[in-house]
């Protein structure tokens, strides 16, 4: 197991995410002769996880069963521990796709935060690639380097513990990407900008509140970035459900040899209803691009 | 935009012949690079000779008599211009009124694709054809967790749009096997992405007319010709016939002219290298079949996506029984329903967990000092995904087991509140 590669079966030192039902699950790391408590009992690892195929179901000693999946940078989004407020799956599609993320890219990233989308570079830079990420808190940067050994990524990832807008990303001239997410990325874009190849490179700045985003527009227009973009995505998660709607009686009509509605019939639909609130708003992106020098 | 592992420039510049899209703010135009022929772009007509040899995504000026000349430095204040170009980039998909391409473009866009353009820009400009907005491709990519060294099953109607993404993030490692309905794969929008060769070794086909073949255990991989038949029967035809016209001649030699003689010859053997071309096309095509059954008949690959016209529920459940265990999955479709009904057929079967029934809004706003407000919301138009993971075949025994053991589960939970 790794987090990108795929394998078959459950190995000792593996991570693995638990599914419990919907909308619960859990990581755990696998280890001979360990048990994990869940809702539905205990599962051993030796017996129950080791030599196991990934997505099958194992039964608890209560008698319940659960799924055992293979990690993947989804699952570890809605299930890692939090250190810090993360990035989800929508804005990190939206971001992998328009900094043009892919095998052999060489990114930088800051702040690391608790490596949301750390595990999302790394699974789309894999196996040529590199990522940079830079963390100022110490105790944040160790518990990353940490998670990226388990995860068996650390090949293709460095830390570094500094702060981005003083001392910059660490590197110059090598990156295709930038992001930053941090609270004032415009002090942060001279290092952004020189840690970009000299061909030119594609940068992304993630901010929650608007007066952020304008400054840091600003600081992009004037380090000489173009095809400044701001954008916010959201995700409607449809709630498919089954609704059963009463007829209406309307008493028996003329002439017609139909038999009557006399009430209490009705009509089963299959539907799908959007949730009453929409997703909140995580943050806004703004994209530019660094042209050839 | 693939680009070659040593950094080298050499294949992002322009030469005779490339198709490129000339672009002035927000408007596009597809046109040949031709020696010494006349442009015309946004009211001025100009010559690209002096383009070739450049790199895409220069920038040059249009002198005195048509000529290209490079653009100078640019200042802060030009990047304004480019700055509202690159938002109103993304506006094409949505106001039909801001689009400027004509049909002419559209159709040439289509059939000579595109070069030296970034892969948003490809989206922006191939959304034309496929109803599929960036954003929602970006979903599908992410939630398939399409990444390098990975088997991935790919069925779509995108023009080869959605093939190319996933061939891109898969970077040349791993495999892609496209399914296809009808006569052949369509890969125009995938060619547009400017692949190095050994990428294309990755990509395999297989026809969805044999799926059921494959399944069964049933799928013949022998040689034969196009009608059908076993090769041997058609190569005895091919030199019977042979046969029969080189007794020809001997017969008719005495009265027939030598240059009718030669011309009879040279009809022959340009027959036998039309049938020889043939054989060797059709074993090159059997090839292909075996390689991507062999690559299918594991049932473990690791990801599946579709997006087609085609009903999705059968698609779906047809193709899902190539896929391996807690794997990803990702269905778009441009309308709700099929999917709810994918949903459903999902929950009844078995099989899959964590299904979702997704779309996504997508708003771009304008940011200028005093003036920063939203400029438009797309949303709905993009249409909807449903994604799920795969997991071990679920019988309906255990399943209900799981439901009566769900209500010891709570029995036990009230005994120990009771017992306390």
């Amino acid at each position: 197991m790794s987090f990108v590669e795929y394998s078959e079966i459950i190995q000792e030192g593996d991570v693995v995410i638990i599914f419990q039902g919907h909308e619960s699950m859990m990581p755990i790391k696998v280890q001979s002769g360990a048990q994990t408590q869940t809702r539905y009992g205990a599962i051993r690892h030796s017996s129950d996880l080791i030599g196991q195929r990934f997505g099958s179901k194992v039964t608890c000693s209560k008698g319940g069963w659960v799924y055992v999946l293979h990690p993947t940078p989804e699952l570890w989004t809605v299930n890692l521990p939090h250190r810090t407020q993360i990035l989800y799956t929508t804005d990190i599609a939206n971001i992998t796709l328009m900094l043009e993320l892919k095998p052999g890219s060489v990114v930088c990233e800051s702040g690391t935060g608790s490596g949301s989308l750390s595990h999302s570079i790394l699974r789309t830079i894999a196996p040529t690639g590199h990522l940079h990420t830079v963390e100022f808190h110490a105790q944040r940067a160790e518990k990353a380097m940490q998670e990226f050994k388990e995860h068996k990524v650390s090949h293709l990832v460095t830390v570094r513990n500094q702060d981005v807008c003083k001392d910059g990303f660490g590197i110059t001239g090598i990156a295709d990407a930038v992001f930053l997410d941090i609270p004032s990325p415009w002090e942060a874009i001279t290092h952004a900008k020189s840690a970009i190849k000299r061909k030119g490179g594609r940068i992304c700045s993630f901010s929650p509140c608007i007066e952020q985003v304008q400054r840091t527009c600003e600081a992009l227009l004037d380090h000489g970035f173009e095809e400044i973009c701001t954008l916010e995505v959201l995700l409607r998660v449809h709630d498919v459900r089954t609704v059963t709607l009463p007829l209406p009686d309307f008493g028996p009509e003329e002439d017609s040899t139909d038999i009557p509605n006399t009430g209490n019939s009705s009509v089963i639909c299959r539907t799908a209803t959007p949730p009453r609130e929409m997703a909140g708003h995580t943050g806004y992106l703004t994209f530019a691009t660094k042209p050839r020098d | 935009m693939a680009e070659s592992v040593n950094d080298s420039d050499a294949e992002s510049r322009i030469s005779f012949g490339d198709y490129v899209v000339l672009k002035r703010g927000d408007v596009f135009k597809s046109v040949q690079v031709e020696n010494k022929k006349k442009v015309i772009f946004e009211k001025q007509w100009f010559f690209l000779d002096n383009a070739v040899g450049q790199l895409f995504g220069t920038r040059f000026e249009i002198g005195a008599g048509g000529s290209l000349k490079l653009k100078a430095a640019k200042h802060s204040g030009d990047s304004l211009d480019s700055k509202e170009a690159g938002q109103d980039n993304r506006h094409i998909l949505d106001d039909g009124k801001s689009q400027k391409l004509t049909r002419d473009d559209i159709e040439t866009l289509k059939e000579q694709g595109l070069k030296g353009q970034h892969l948003y820009s490809i989206v922006n400009v191939f959304v034309y054809f496929s109803h599929l907005r960036y954003d929602t491709l970006a979903q599908i990519l992410t939630l398939g967790n399409i990444h390098a060294g990975s088997k991935i099953l790919v069925f779509e109607t995108c023009a080869g749009l959605v093939l190319g993404s996933v061939m891109e993030r898969m970077g040349g490692f791993g495999s892609v096997i496209q399914m296809y309905p009808g006569g052949g794969p369509t890969r125009a929008g995938m060619e547009s992405f400017g692949f190095p060769s050994h990428f294309h070794e990755t990509l395999h086909e297989f026809p969805l007319c044999k799926v059921n073949a494959l399944l069964a255990g049933t799928l013949d991989l022998s040689e034969k010709d196009a009608d059908g038949n076993r090769r041997s029967e058609s190569s005895q035809e091919t030199s019977g016939v042979s046969e029969e016209r080189s007794s020809e001649p001997q017969s008719m030699e005495v009265s027939v002219d030598q240059q009718e003689e030669m011309r009879r010859v040279e009809r022959e053997r340009l027959r036998e290298q039309k049938a020889q071309e043939k054989k060797v096309k059709m074993e090159e095509k059997r090839k292909k079949l075996a390689s991507a059954a062999a690559l299918l008949e594991g049932r473990n690959a690791d990801g599946l996506v579709i997006a087609s016209r085609f009903h999705p529920c059968p698609v779906l459940m047809g193709l899902l029984k190539f896929i391996a265990p807690s794997r990803p999955f990702v269905v778009y479709c441009q309308y709700r329903e099929p999917l709810i009904e994918c949903y459903t057929k999902l929950r009844e079967q078995g099989g899959a967990i964590s299904l979702r029934l997704t779309d996504s809004w997508l708003r771009h706003y304008q940011v200028l000092p005093n003036r920063t407000h939203p400029v438009l919301l797309m949303s709905g138009g993009g249409g909807y995904l449903l994604s799920g993971t795969t997991v071990a075949a679920d019988s309906a025994k255990t399943r209900n087991q799981h439901k009566s053991e769900e209500h010891v589960a709570k029995r036990l939970k009230l005994d120990e509140i009771s017992s306390a």
